[in-house]
């Protein structure tokens, strides 16, 4: 695997908080695609990193986006380069949005920008809630999270719902390639950007990406949480090429989830019968994804 | 060569997005603009229109996409209608404080409920805060003539506003009527290529659209209230170049029509402009001393032009087929503010044809007859509902 | 494009004036580093062993603010910018970083 490559495209004065696992995404994604991107941030962390008027930190152009956007401006801005004659695979169009803008509001645009095919690597930040409006729950928000709109209280009302499946989501629309990333691993995650980026069509990356503010853990745990994510089958590590599934990253020795809840205060609530029911889910959404594999591949 | 082709509204606009040499076009349909997109698609498909056609998925994607292009240096246009339009609202306004040169079709339809596709001038004015230039046209040509004319005044650096191009649902979406297709050459002089100063470009990397904090959001908008200062100014030096190039006016800021020494004035926008200016001439031939003002920009409102236009004028009669619940009908308001300090006029207000209600030449007639009468009586009401089923014998005979 | 002068670019993208120095609409062209000095948010700061060091590179690669990098010397921090998260400690393969009370610095 390729080592992580020296140049910076994202300048150090960023209002991100420390630990933060955005900026990791940003940094790592920039190296894998160089400098002829141009990227769209609807409303989210990132549409406030880079600082205010009249502070820019990327050193590729950036055009902020009313939230619901991300992928109607990628189509846009797409069309506007093929209008002016640039071939796709000279510049790279990325909608680069948190899990919100990407799953919930953003949901629409994203599914009619990759059924229309524009020629765009689609990346979903993912920090598990609405991090930028103050950590409220997302489709992301993984089961048993503490959020301030999933608080536990007496009536136990963390997160019941199982974190939407956006890989199967864009996977249904037939597209040449998603993966899933982790900035835990950047040698891997800058790889698969830079596979992405030579494929024609559109594309989605998954980035798992730590919040120390809304996950309620050590900001020096952010690389850290992203290994045991891996290692405990939380987040697994795979791409989708052309409806082949590739799991590229299976852990030697399968961890078990509760050492990665443990690191978060948002899972500090749970009782054990949960944190097993959570072992099992993880256990039984592991064994049909290697299941995937296995029958895409035959 | 120009050629003479008998076709609807929507064809019109379509015809000049086209000549207009869009280079982006996004749009999702509604009726009635669905022919509209149908005919770019055509257009597209059979190579005469050299343009990326974006099928989106939604009105609010379309502006979005259009934005987006425009802020990569594309010439962008897009068309709606209605519940579209309400639909962008967000983008609408978006697309204004981000100085972008969107030009757009708005075809106007009442909103629902009830569900309506019928010609009424709310969903157009219902957006008019959101910081775009607004043409009425009455008739086909002119939406074809604006459609061109918008990107010249819109692309213009003292500017860069957007601009939406609004003709009546069905009576001119859907009605053919004859149109000059100009020599695509002509227009290539008159309106050059989209070239704007700042552009999304991998070789000066900068952001568009950040945070801008409390010391210096004000200073911004400011800057747009200043653009909107001199677009009518701009609006008129665009409409006469128009007419030296293609030899018609598509009517600036203000129509007049036979407004000379008038002691009664009705004001009119859209399609209702064409069936009022034949009732004034049989007014006039009957003795009445009265003229037609059609307002055809809305957004910049023309406040000066209104003040000249009234000099002398004893009674204005503003036609509205649109409504602001809890105000009054949008143009004589804005009418009456344009006035105020100025002149000392009688001012009613006839609420007419929302929802497609059809506004024939007698009920036309008894509206004029109406704001005539008032010299003598003086203003009886500030808004009269015009053919309600519950007046209908009155304004029917 | 519109080309600007230095002393142009100066005034009116870092220091504007009033409206007129404002370009038309909300473009930002002012380098972050150039404005945010992110170094006075750390309540702990990373002191590195450069003997310890073994300049692997681990800690340039992990730091989500750029703010450390790999020298002669071995990895130097630039605590103008550097926000005291402790990623660099924390994934330190020789233990050369230690996380230090940044009270006892200034």
């Amino acid at each position: 695997m390729a080592k992580v490559p020296e140049m910076e495209l994202m300048n150090k004065g960023t209002t991100a908080c420390p630990g933060c696992g955005a900026a990791h995404a940003m940094r790592y994604m920039l190296k894998a695609l160089g400098k002829k991107t141009m990227i769209n941030i609807p409303a989210c962390c990132w549409a406030v990193i880079p600082g205010v008027y009249p502070s820019r930190n990327l050193e590729i152009p950036l055009l902020y986006t009313a939230f619901e956007t991300t992928g109607a401006s990628s189509s846009g801005v797409r069309a506007a380069l093929n209008a002016k004659g640039i071939d796709p695979r000279e510049i790279t169009v990325v909608g680069f949005a948190g899990d919100g803008g990407t799953a919930d509001i953003g949901i629409q645009a994203l599914s009619g920008c990759l059924e229309r095919g524009t020629d765009t690597i689609q990346v979903m930040y993912d920090n598990e809630a609405y991090m930028n409006t103050g950590i409220q729950r997302s489709g992301e928000t993984p089961y048993g999270a503490w959020t301030t709109t999933t608080p536990v209280g007496s009536q136990k009302a963390w997160k019941k719902n199982p974190k939407k499946n956006m890989m199967e989501v864009v996977n249904a629309h037939g597209i040449p390639y998603a993966a899933t990333v982790s900035i835990g691993h950047p040698e891997s995650m800058i790889e698969k950007i830079q596979k992405a980026k030579d494929i024609p069509g559109p594309k989605f990356i998954h980035i798992y990406a730590p919040c120390p503010t809304g996950w309620r853990s050590d900001p020096s745990n952010t690389i850290e949480l992203c290994k045991l994510a891996v290692d405990s089958c939380v987040f697994p590590l795979y791409e989708i090429e052309d409806g082949k599934y590739n799991i590229y990253k299976k852990p030697k020795n399968k961890i078990p989830v509760k050492d990665y809840l443990k690191l978060q205060g948002r899972f500090r609530h749970l009782p054990e019968e949960e944190v097993e029911m959570i072992q099992e889910n993880v256990d039984k959404e592991w064994e049909l994804l290697l299941k995937k594999e296995e029958f895409t591949n035959d | 060569m120009s050629e003479m082709k008998i076709v609807s509204g929507n064809f019109a606009a379509a015809y000049g997005a086209k000549l207009s040499r869009v280079e982006v076009v996004a749009a999702y349909p509604i009726t009635p603009q669905t022919e509209v997109v149908e005919k770019i698609a055509e257009l597209v498909a059979e190579g005469e229109m050299d343009s990326e056609y974006i099928k989106v998925e939604s009105e609010h994607s379309a502006m979005a996409a259009c934005i987006a292009a425009s802020n990569a240096g594309a010439r962008a246009y897009t068309a709606s209608s209605a519940h579209g339009l309400a639909l962008m609202h967000e983008l609408l306004i978006w697309a204004s404080g981000a100085r972008l040169p969107v030009v757009m079709t708005n075809i106007n339809r009442a909103m629902g409920p009830p569900w309506s596709v019928w010609a009424d001038h709310h969903d157009t004015l219902a957006q008019k805060g959101t910081g775009q230039l607004q043409f009425f046209c009455e008739s086909n040509q002119e939406v074809l003539d604006s459609v061109i004319m918008a990107y010249k005044i819109c692309e213009d650096e003292d500017i860069m506003l957007p601009a939406m191009v609004v003709e009546d649902a069905f009576i001119l979406s859907h009605t053919k009527e004859p149109v000059e297709i100009y020599d695509q050459e002509l227009v290539d002089e008159f309106l050059p290529s989209y070239d704007p100063d700042y552009k999304l470009d991998v070789d000066q990397p900068l952001g568009f659209g950040s945070l801008g904090m409390p010391d210096w959001y004000m200073d911004f908008r400011y800057k747009i209230a200043e653009a909107f200062e001199k677009a009518p100014d701009k609006i008129m030096e665009v409409n006469k170049e128009f007419e030296e190039v293609f030899g018609r006016d598509p009517g600036g800021l203000i129509e007049e029509y036979k407004t000379d020494g008038v002691d009664v004035l009705i004001v009119t926008m859209g399609s209702i402009s064409s069936t009022s200016k034949d009732v004034i001439d049989e007014l006039r031939e009957e003795g009445h001393n009265v003229g037609l003002a059609r307002l055809r920009t809305f957004r910049p409102f023309p406040v000066e032009e209104f003040r000249k236009l009234t000099k002398g004028v004893n009674v204005v009669g503003v036609m509205d087929r649109s409504y602001t619940f809890g105000h009054g009908g949008d143009a004589a308001r804005e009418i009456k503010d344009a006035l105020y300090g100025h002149r000392d006029v009688i001012l009613k207000d006839y609420i007419v044809g929302l929802g497609g209600r059809d506004l024939t030449p007698k009920i036309l007639k008894n509206v004029m007859l109406d704001a005539i009468s008032l010299q003598d009586k003086g203003l009886d009401k500030e808004i009269e509902w015009v053919d309600l089923k519950i007046n209908q014998e009155r304004w029917r005979r | 494009m519109k080309t600007l002068s230095e002393e142009e670019v100066f005034r009116i993208v870092i220091d504007p004036k009033d409206h007129r120095d404002l370009p038309r609409a909300v473009i930002t062209d002012c380098p972050s580093h150039l404005m945010t000095k992110t170094g006075s948010w750390r309540t702990l700061r990373p002191i590195v062993d450069l003997e310890e060091c073994i300049k692997c590179g681990i800690c340039w690669k992990f730091c989500p603010d750029v703010s450390i990098e790999v020298k002669e010397e071995g990895a130097v921090v630039d605590y103008d910018y550097c926000k005291g998260c402790g990623i660099c400690a924390k994934e330190c393969p020789v233990d050369a970083i230690d996380m230090k009370k940044e009270a006892d610095y200034v």
